[in-house]
């Protein structure tokens, strides 16, 4: 490269800005944290300075564990998301080879068809969802959630993976069917191993608005045995809105396991982005 | 491929087992429902049984100035919630993508990493750890204003009707400007290097080459995250609602279509819920996601240029 692209001011720059950003996006996290494991007077009295052995103190966790059911929330938010996540990946990869392999006839149609939703919100149907789940007596279960999310995730998951398998080579499944596999072979055992790294970008782009969603279990599900840990979360806050211990010991322990998901999952998300699908 | 003379072919089972259970569920959970709420805002439920009034519902929504205003109201806050994304996110977004782009930046695995965690955040934890740092109660905000000796500006921002709006806004900002970053640090990546290159044999480095060269080549890119927010905004209810409440206090300042949607459905404290009036809102959020949808595939995405390599 040539020193007109890399002079030092304009590094040094770069860092500035970047480091700047990072500081204003970490913050508020950093601070939540690291307030949780202070008591009280310590919170109020100096909030930004880390806890020494002197202010630390875990009453706002024991609060939380002792009130809240969170891990019983918890197991419900992961029911959901690990279900909806299998079926989002399982039918979106069985229609995404269809449209992508198959020429027949209303081929892109069908595929427009499934990719409206990716413009449409979901949301704005929970009216009906609402009275379709009453009418099924789903209300209150976590199937209500489960179908409701797979729905709301295929059409993006369809998009991105048809895209994908328009480049899985055409020789290796036509050697396949020589070989005489089954058109069900050739998709479960040729086509989705060469595919799985778009299957991990999919996958976490449909599990962050999951995870976090707070309307339709607020709707559908909001009942104890169902909360998930995002509305648990809420309805937790709410009650407990003067004790700011137990506020920020609730925000770090909703934090956590997203926080550990997503640094495990980072890189193939940034490998599933930066090699194409979605531009 | 060799030409093609297709022998008549037996119908193809495979094509519908795997295309069925994806449509299935799609068509029941989501396009029927969306078709059904679009039906229920013709219907009114007179003395529990829904009787078709036509378009009773919008007349009521648009004429009725107990709703009017309302409704006003919040697609107004919609709009400027809108305008500072596009004016404040996605220029910080393109401006971060850019610096990260350049060539041989160390640590830029990091800030990627770092700069995209408030997106992957739930709006319960954004909505709540913001209005503690925001409270005049805790006093961070105030106590870090005034290290700077910039105190006297602090009020309680998101008490006030005047601010509370564009602080909400900012905080969403905040969290979701990951996604113009990683998506424009896509586009910015697959830029072939003959021509950044060609730009630099002829001279053109710097601010000008990120100008003439990169910035026209991204712009499908920005023109996708535009419609992104554009669609994410208008349907934006959660981070007013941990934030601020179904009432989206003060004095409904913070008041967009989805919570103004949530309580014309479920009710609040005086109003009983009105599932039917509220569908009608929700055509409403329908049709101007629609027009919005139809503006930029129809006038904008048409005349952006695109070039192949």
């Amino acid at each position: 490269m040539s020193t007109a692209t890399r002079s030092l001011p304009r590094t040094i720059g770069a860092h500035a800005v970047l480091l700047t950003y990072t500081a204003i996006a970490l913050f508020p996290v950093i601070l939540v944290v690291v307030n949780s494991f202070k008591s009280r007077a310590a919170i109020f009295s100096a909030p930004l300075t880390p806890p020494t052995p002197k202010t630390f103190d875990l009453i706002g966790y024991t609060t939380v564990i002792g009130q809240g059911d969170f891990i019983h929330y918890f197991q419900n938010s992961l029911v959901v998301t690990v279900a909806s996540l299998f079926f989002v990946l399982l039918f979106g990869a069985m229609a995404a080879f269809a449209l992508s392999e198959y020429r027949f006839r209303g081929n892109t149609l069908m595929g427009l068809y499934l990719a409206l939703g990716i413009m449409i919100p979901i949301r704005l149907g929970t009216v009906a969802i609402l009275q379709l789940m009453v009418a099924s007596g789903l209300v209150n279960t976590l199937m209500a959630l489960i179908l409701v999310y797979t729905a709301q995730g295929l059409p993006l998951a369809i998009f991105i993976l048809s895209e994908f398998m328009k480049q899985v080579s055409d020789d290796l499944k036509n050697a396949g069917r020589i070989d005489g596999l089954s058109e069900y072979t050739i998709f479960f055992r040729l086509v989705l191993p060469l595919v799985r790294p778009a299957m991990a970008t999919v996958a976490v782009f449909t599990m962050i608005p999951i995870w976090n969603d707070l309307w339709f279990p607020l709707i559908l599900a909001p009942s104890e045995g169902t909360k998930t840990v995002t509305l648990g979360a809420q309805l937790f806050l709410g009650q407990f809105v003067t004790n700011w211990n137990a506020v920020l010991a609730a925000l770090s322990l909703a934090i956590l396991p997203v926080l550990v998901l997503y640094v495990i999952f980072s890189r193939q998300l940034i490998r599933g982005i930066t090699s194409g699908a979605v531009k | 491929m060799a030409a093609q003379t297709r022998p008549k072919r037996p119908f193809r089972w495979h094509i519908g087992v795997f295309l069925a259970p994806a449509v299935l569920v799609y068509t029941a959970i989501m396009i029927l429902p969306l078709a059904g709420t679009l039906q229920l805002s013709l219907f009114r439920s007179i003395n529990q049984a829904q009787v078709f009034v036509g378009f009773d519902n919008f007349r009521t929504l648009f004429g009725d100035p107990n709703w009017s205003v309302n409704f006003w109201n919040a697609l107004r806050n919609n709009v400027w919630f809108f305008i500072i994304h596009m004016l404040v996110q996605n220029p910080i977004g393109v401006l971060l993508a850019a610096l990260l782009s350049s060539p041989r930046l160390r640590f830029s695995a990091f800030y990627r990493t770092a700069i995209f965690v408030p997106t992957i955040l739930s709006f319960v934890i954004v909505g709540f750890a913001w209005k503690l740092i925001l409270s005049p109660l805790w006093g961070v905000a105030p106590h870090m204003l005034d290290i700077v000796g910039l105190k006297s500006l602090f009020t309680p921002w998101l008490g006030k009707e005047q601010y509370a709006l564009t602080a909400l806004s900012l905080i969403s900002v905040w969290q979701f400007v990951g996604i113009p970053m990683m998506l424009i640090y896509a586009a910015l990546l697959s830029i072939p290097d003959e021509v950044i290159e060609a730009a630099e044999c002829d001279g053109v480095t710097g601010m000008a080459q990120f100008w003439k060269i990169k910035l026209p080549l991204i712009l499908p890119s920005i023109g996708i995250i535009s419609i992104l927010t554009f669609v994410g905004n208008f349907n934006a209810f959660d981070l007013i609602y941990t934030a601020q409440g179904a009432l989206a206090g003060p004095n409904y300042s913070t008041d967009i279509l989805g919570t103004f949607l949530y309580r014309a459905f479920f009710g609040f404290q005086l109003q009983v819920g009105d599932p039917n009036m509220g569908a009608a809102i929700a055509t409403m959020m329908f049709l101007i996601i629609l027009v919005g949808v139809c503006i930029y595939l129809f006038l904008i995405q048409t005349r952006l240029r695109r070039y192949q390599f």
